[in-house]
């Protein structure tokens, strides 16, 4: 069993769902209230990663992170390493391919919330941004939730992106999805199937927990 | 000074040419069928929708100016604003949707304040449900009570009963009759429902198409329409086109030709000889003879014809009478039920009415008589009040008599 896997694996998906937190709900919001110009290409461009294959998509990532491009050199002159097959590599790449999965649940989640009721809010004197914290957010709560749960999980299972943009340095980004292809790889049957087991049983108990909760919370607020 | 006025003007995406007021404490309403831009107006009062052209003055206070760049947000007009939906957070609580209108002030005075006003719209026992917990009714009054939370300088009210069954209704008028007397700021009730509005109203509006066209109190707007198509709107069914055949100052009357039968008009208006106007006669001047014996009045205006329709509508029966001398044009009037039995009023009987000369009103030739509202096919009145129309519309290249 490899723990470090496993613990990489957990705090990549972790810190990916916290920094998708504010920006789904931001780009989520804007998504679903705003009316601009090349709204619907920006929708395009963050349902990308649905539809591309994880070979190019995590092509396009080493290019744009590589030590050529404008980020790779600025992340060197910074601090004083390369972005690609580093762990800080991985978890950008793994919020810019986590994007969909956040992002559109919670614009949906913003959606259904009736007109009227922010109008409402307007009326009875909330300025914006007490609005959104009385309001909207405890009613969008549940599809928020159900997009920090789909990224977390969607970030443990993760493997062609990983493997381009981080490599398999153990400790680094060797991930656990990685680590079970690589037993495999090695022959060691027992190690990937304790391994793949672990994950399985814990992306269940995970997702399990959270639609109760969510649930849970939708009955509360309906 | 003090009150609503309103002065709002657009020519797209929705016509929009709208003027209205209401002094503090009045009780306005703003009638038209659905599409006519009544929500639009009062979105636009409450700031919720941006028009091109507008000012907006409440309480001396100016909240919209489009000409000096001034459009105060939502959140700091003093408005306090009932939806359709009623649109109650459906997280909070009855007490929470109330006190979540009040602000800046420490939590423990505003729930004290909230069940003060849930009280006062007979909440009292239901704070802590929440909206999905409550009938239609008592939604209603949590939204009415957190409208009035931020003691707003005017309350918004759009078609507020819409939602709730007719007995609730009912009981909800009385309700809110009787908190009005308490409130001391101006009130704008939107709604399409006429009698609504004649039962709450000191003043109505009557809008069609973004258009205010008339102003004035429920029995003005529905007894003296200042055209055509109000007399449409307010479902005036007997609206029909005369000659002017004389004036008699003397008695202050008018002689009315219509279609070879003279009628007498109280007043001697401007109109002059020989013009052709329109004129309606409300329902409730229109006096069905006793058959059996002479009665009363009989002398005023009689029309002879014949019975073509019988409704019942609870104690009420709802007549069509064709003339004699134009049966295409027929006068519909209400009587009690047990009158109309008892003169033996079924279709086909001949009978006599009087149109009362008091009750008969001329209107100007002009304006806008032309155009009937299409946009509005749930509304039984415009539509009969259509088909008179294209009735006279189909005969008026008749020479006179």
């Amino acid at each position: 069993m490899d723990w470090v896997a496993l613990r990489l694996s957990l705090e990549l998906a972790g810190l990916t769902v916290l920094l998708l937190l504010p920006i789904g709900v931001v780009l989520g919001r804007a998504l679903a209230y705003r009316v601009f110009a090349g709204k619907v290409l920006v929708e395009a461009l963050v349902a990308l990663p649905l539809v591309l294959p994880p070979t190019v998509f995590g092509y396009y990532l080493l290019v744009a992170f590589g030590a050529a491009s404008p980020l790779g050199q600025l992340w060197q002159t910074l601090f004083g390493r390369t972005l690609v097959f580093s762990f800080e590599g991985l978890l950008l790449a793994s919020v810019i391919f986590n994007l969909p999965f956040a992002v559109q649940p919670i614009q949906r989640a913003f959606e259904t919330i009736p007109s009227d009721l922010r109008a409402a809010a307007a009326c009875c004197g909330m300025p914006p941004w007490r609005a959104v914290l009385r309001i909207e957010l405890p009613l969008a709560w549940p599809g928020i939730v159900t997009a920090l749960v789909l990224s977390f999980a969607h970030t443990l299972g993760e493997f062609g992106i990983v493997l381009m943009v981080g490599g398999a340095i153990p400790g680094e980004t060797e991930t656990i999805a990685i680590a079970i292809y690589d037993r495999v790889q090695a022959f060691d049957d027992a190690a990937a199937a304790r391994m793949a087991l672990v994950l399985l049983l814990f992306s269940l108990a995970t997702i399990t927990v959270t639609f109760l909760a969510s649930r849970r919370i939708g009955r509360r607020l309906g | 000074m003090g009150g609503l006025e309103v002065e709002l003007d657009q020519a797209a995406p929705i016509p929009l040419s709208a003027r209205l007021g209401c002094a503090p404490g009045e009780l306005a309403a703003l009638v038209g069928p659905s599409g006519s831009g009544k929500t639009t107006i009062l979105r636009a009062i409450a700031g919720l929708y941006r028009p091109a052209r507008g000012r907006v003055v409440v309480d001396g206070t100016v909240w919209l100016d489009t000409a000096a760049g001034i459009s105060v947000p939502t959140h700091r007009r003093r408005v306090g604003m009932v939806f359709q939906s009623y649109a109650l957070f459906p997280h909070m609580s009855a007490l929470d949707n109330v006190a979540a209108a009040m602000g800046e002030r420490p939590r423990a005075e505003r729930l004290a304040r909230a069940r003060e006003l849930l009280r006062l719209v007979h909440l009292e026992g239901l704070e802590a449900r929440k909206p999905a917990e409550l009938s239609g009714g008592q939604q209603q009054r949590v939204a009415v009570a957190r409208a009035l939370a931020r003691e707003p300088a005017i309350l918004l009210l759009d078609e507020p009963f819409s939602a709730v069954d007719r007995a609730t209704r009912q009981r909800l008028y009385r309700e809110i009759a009787e908190l009005r007397r308490l409130l001391s700021m101006p009130v704008l009730l939107v709604t399409h429902d006429l009698e609504e509005a004649m039962l709450l109203a000191d003043r109505l509006t009557v809008l069609h198409r973004g258009r205010t066209l008339q102003t004035g109190t429920p029995v003005e707007v529905t007894t003296r329409p200042v055209s055509p198509e109000v007399a449409r709107l307010v479902d005036l069914a007997n609206l029909f086109e005369g000659r002017i055949a004389g004036v008699d100052r003397a008695r202050g009357t008018t002689l009315l030709d219509w279609r070879g039968r003279l009628l007498e008009v109280r007043g001697a208006g401007a109109a002059a000889i020989g013009a052709t106007v329109p004129w309606v006669v409300p329902d409730g001047f229109v006096i069905l003879h006793r058959r059996d014996r002479p009665s009363r009045g009989e002398h005023e205006n009689p029309v002879p014809g014949r019975i073509e329709q019988v409704l019942a509508l609870g104690q009420t029966a709802r007549l069509t009478l064709r003339p004699d001398h134009a049966p295409e044009l027929p006068i519909r009037f209400s009587v009690p039920l047990h009158v109309a039995r008892r003169n033996g009023i079924e279709p086909g009987v001949a009978a006599t009415v009087s149109l009362l000369a008091e009750g008969i009103h001329l209107m100007p030739a002009s304006g806008g008589a032309g155009r009937a509202p299409t946009d509005e096919p749930d509304q039984e009145g415009a539509e009969k009040a259509g088909q008179d129309r294209e009735d006279r519309a189909g005969t008026s290249d008749r020479p006179g008599p």
